[in-house]
């Protein structure tokens, strides 16, 4: 994947001879190509951007027609560590496009009283590893504001913005993916996109969402996924998972990076093992989109959900225990999850941790043969 | 003042002058002079650490002492000038301490199932009186006055600590959990000192609406302590948020008195370490409070930065009907502070020496307003509770699929079995439609 360039880049004037640079050239995080899709010819003219270039026209969308909008977070005036925000603040001025000093509880909960205040927030948090200083404000204020003051306040104008996932050499606190425990916030949303397009219909959806939105972007995906993404704004759906390819025999259920893996799982399981799967990517995981899936699993009769973020009470579980308790006469198998394991996230053994293509099609091998 | 009472108390800083004098502007580089990023200070060859034991303090305004007389030297209060405003702002800490003694009691007695009073700390009502209606105030949970002074109904206040079907909460929260959109206060919410860094990010939005408004957020001694207080202080700062941070430092955070909260000089030390002006001022003297909290705003919003205020005051009551402070505090200071030094007695001495008051007004308005308020309280008691059904709204701004279905399940549980829920028959009906 994009891992090896980006190791490559670095090695730089280091590395000697090929022979040598092949020796040490190792390939980290997650395996797959990444497939450009392309966006409904409706929505007008597009231009090729990868996936941080899309999270910025959303912005760049969003600061032209909104005037209340503001975006802020740490390092977002110079451009972002992830360059999600260049240029904005000349365009914009320095009043809606700023640095933070460095407190995530401080961003969080600043943008949460700018939301109440009425007017449009976007926040980042510069890793989602980082997010937790801030778990307070989300968790006991911004998915309860509404409902606690009988709808006289709410913060729904707030989207927080953060990068997630396994980059290839992130280790602990560069690669997690948080959203499990997001998920269990009633009150808010959590949407996570599987590339450009829908990374700048997704974002600007969570914008204009009148819930406080939580939108965690795919960090590996920031360059190496490139599409022709329209340049006016538009809208995807929030709330609803989408099949990205029909199958018979299995649901795959990823979302994010996942989605990726998921696809090359899908080719080999009908190239080796003759298994036709249907893919779903939720994009949305609270509150997500139960039709799409039982619908799907009722259909196929087996069930394999893929997430990066450990086992044990992450995501799948919610999914898993819903696709039993809704599929249960359906099921020819028991549902699996493949995820990472109970462990925090490793360095040097990242590719043994992912849920990656051979794991995922040695669970498909087990629910076909059960 | 603040400058030179720090000059004058830190021995052996003979550079100290030059710490707080005005930063250099276009200065060309000069190696006598630091040249460290945002630098604005001299080199010394002098070792001598700051110790902060020998700092005698910043000092409390006041104008107006316990005997209800006007300090020696003190000039007129803005607010001794207007007699209307002055009855209206006892008449209301009277109305809040008594609406506090028949709540109170009320929950002693079982019917309401929690409560706080703001016993000693009336004097906020002066603090809210300074304020344009419309600076919107974030709050921790011992502000009531400021919702009273507001024009908050009595029974409004009621209605929420018996979570019933006039509850502007819906039934959602603990007692006291007050908030109006109408009287711009924000609902208050549990956690302490979340609010904080919420103020500042709302001042910023008021800053770029332009709509000559300020923010203000009160806190206590104790929450002060929490990273959001930080947090909140240094983005006010940093980002030139007109928010007006009020402390109401009353010497306890439940059974913790404040030698054990902090080793500093109170939280008004700490304003200044953010690079906020700020002052400490008598808050149990309304006048005092009255003057303080104009001068505060007129400061944020011209200035379009911050303020803090620390109001220092007593709190006479337990920290809540979960509390019993006799267990840790004695009965001797109590009677000083009820006897002595609150906001009631001293405004109240004050009013009288002014032949504004007397003890007839007195007996008489407080029976007026107990019997206004046991009234209000009788219609909050009997109504109904919400329908049940409300539990499920307003948690999205659209109910989604899912939480639909468990609201569907839970009506047609209740309705099969209601002969196990007799108290049912206190709530508005599960069948009214939404």
């Amino acid at each position: 994947g994009g891992s090896c360039r980006s190791l490559a880049a670095r090695l730089g004037p280091v590395c000697l001879d090929a022979a040598s640079f092949s020796r040490r050239r190792l390939s980290f995080g997650p395996q797959f190509v990444y497939t450009p899709e392309s966006a409904d010819k409706s929505l007008g003219e597009t231009s090729r951007m990868n996936l941080f270039q899309a999270v910025t026209s959303a912005l760049d969308n969003t600061l032209a027609n909104d005037p209340s909008a503001v975006v802020f977070g740490e390092d977002v005036a110079f451009g972002g560590v992830f360059r999600c925000t260049v240029g904005l603040k000349d365009k914009y001025g320095k009043d809606r496009v700023f640095n933070t000093p460095l407190s995530e509880q401080g961003i969080v909960g600043f943008a949460i009283g700018h939301a109440v205040a009425g007017a449009t927030t976007v926040a980042e948090i510069q890793f989602g590893d980082y997010i937790f200083p801030a778990f307070d404000q989300i968790a006991n204020e911004a998915s309860k504001y509404r409902y606690r003051s009988g709808n006289h306040f709410n913060c729904g104008s707030l989207t927080v913005r953060a990068p997630i996932g396994a980059v290839g050499h992130g280790a602990l606190y560069h690669s997690q993916s948080p959203e499990g425990f997001f998920a269990h916030l009633p009150g808010i949303k959590v949407v996570i996109p599987r590339g450009p397009i829908q990374a700048k219909g997704l974002l600007l959806a969570c914008i204009n969402d009148p819930d406080p939105c939580f939108y965690f972007e795919p960090k590996i995906l920031y360059r190496s996924a490139v599409e022709d993404v329209p340049v006016n704004g538009y809208v995807l759906p929030i709330g609803k998972a989408e099949v990205l390819i029909e199958g018979s025999d299995v649901t795959l259920i990823g979302y994010g990076t996942q989605v990726h893996v998921l696809r090359e799982v899908a080719r080999l399981a009908q190239s080796e093992l003759g298994v036709s799967c249907e893919l779903i990517d939720m994009r949305t995981i609270l509150p997500f989109d139960e039709e799409t899936v039982y619908a799907s699993v009722c259909k196929t009769g087996r069930c394999l959900i893929a997430h990066e973020a450990p086992l044990t009470g992450g995501f799948g579980a919610e999914l898993a225990a819903s696709v039993q308790e809704h599929c249960f006469l359906n099921l020819e198998a028991p549902v699996r999850r493949v995820a990472g394991h109970d462990t925090p996230f490793p360095h040097i053994f990242e590719n043994f941790y992912l849920p990656n293509q051979r794991r995922c099609l040695a669970a498909i091998k087990d629910l076909i043969g059960y | 003042r603040l400058r030179q009472s720090l000059l004058g108390r830190l021995p052996g800083l003979s550079n100290a002058r030059r710490l707080l004098s005005a930063p250099p502007s276009g200065m060309p580089p000069d190696d006598e002079k630091p040249m460290f990023p945002g630098s604005r200070s001299s080199f010394t060859t002098q070792l001598d650490f700051i110790h902060p034991e020998n700092f005698e303090g910043i000092p409390v305004y006041r104008l107006v002492n316990r005997r209800g007389d006007l300090v020696d030297g003190a000039p007129e209060p803005t607010l001794a000038g207007n007699k209307d405003l002055c009855l209206q702002v006892y008449e209301t800490m009277l109305q809040l301490n008594i609406m506090d003694k028949i709540l109170y009691d009320s929950q002693r007695q079982g019917r309401i199932s929690f409560y706080m009073t703001s016993f000693g700390e009336e004097g906020i009502v002066a603090n809210a009186a300074a304020l344009n209606p419309n600076d919107l105030v974030f709050c921790q949970y011992r502000e009531s006055g400021v919702l009273m002074q507001r024009g908050m109904e009595l029974e409004r206040f009621m209605d929420q600590c018996y979570s019933n079907d006039s509850d502007m909460n819906r039934g959602r929260q603990m007692p006291v959990h007050y908030g109006s959109k109408d009287h711009s206060f924000v609902t208050v919410s549990s956690p302490l000192a979340t609010q904080m860094p919420q103020a500042s990010g709302a001042a910023y939005a008021f800053k770029r609406m332009q709509n000559g408004l300020c923010v203000v957020c009160y806190f206590g001694d104790g929450s002060a302590s929490e990273g959001d207080a930080h947090a909140a202080l240094n983005f006010a700062a940093t980002l030139d948020c007109p928010v007006m941070f009020v402390c109401r430092n009353n010497g306890y955070a439940i059974s913790t008195p404040t030698s054990d909260q902090y080793r500093g000089d109170g939280i008004a030390i700490r304003g200044p370490a953010f690079g906020i002006p700020t002052v400490r001022v008598d808050g149990n003297d309304v006048f005092a409070l009255y003057e303080v909290t104009q001068q505060a705003r007129q400061l944020c919003l011209t200035e379009m930065r911050p303020t803090l205020i620390e109001m220092m005051t007593y709190r006479l009551g337990h920290h809540s009907t979960s509390d019993d402070s006799s267990a840790y505090r004695s009965v001797d200071e109590l009677s000083f502070w009820d006897r002595e030094d609150n906001p009631i007695i001293r405004m109240r001495k004050f009013l009288t020496k002014r032949g504004w008051w007397s003890d007839e007004q007195e007996t008489a308005t407080k029976q007026a307003i107990r019997k206004r308020v046991l009234q209000k309280f009788a219609q909050a008691e009997k109504r109904l509770k919400p329908n049940p059904m409300e539990m499920f709204s307003d948690v999205w701004a659209r109910m989604p699929p899912r939480l639909r279905q468990q609201m569907e399940d839970t009506r047609r549980h209740l309705e099969a079995e209601t002969s196990h829920y007799p108290e049912l028959k206190n709530y508005k009906p599960i069948a009214d439609v939404e």
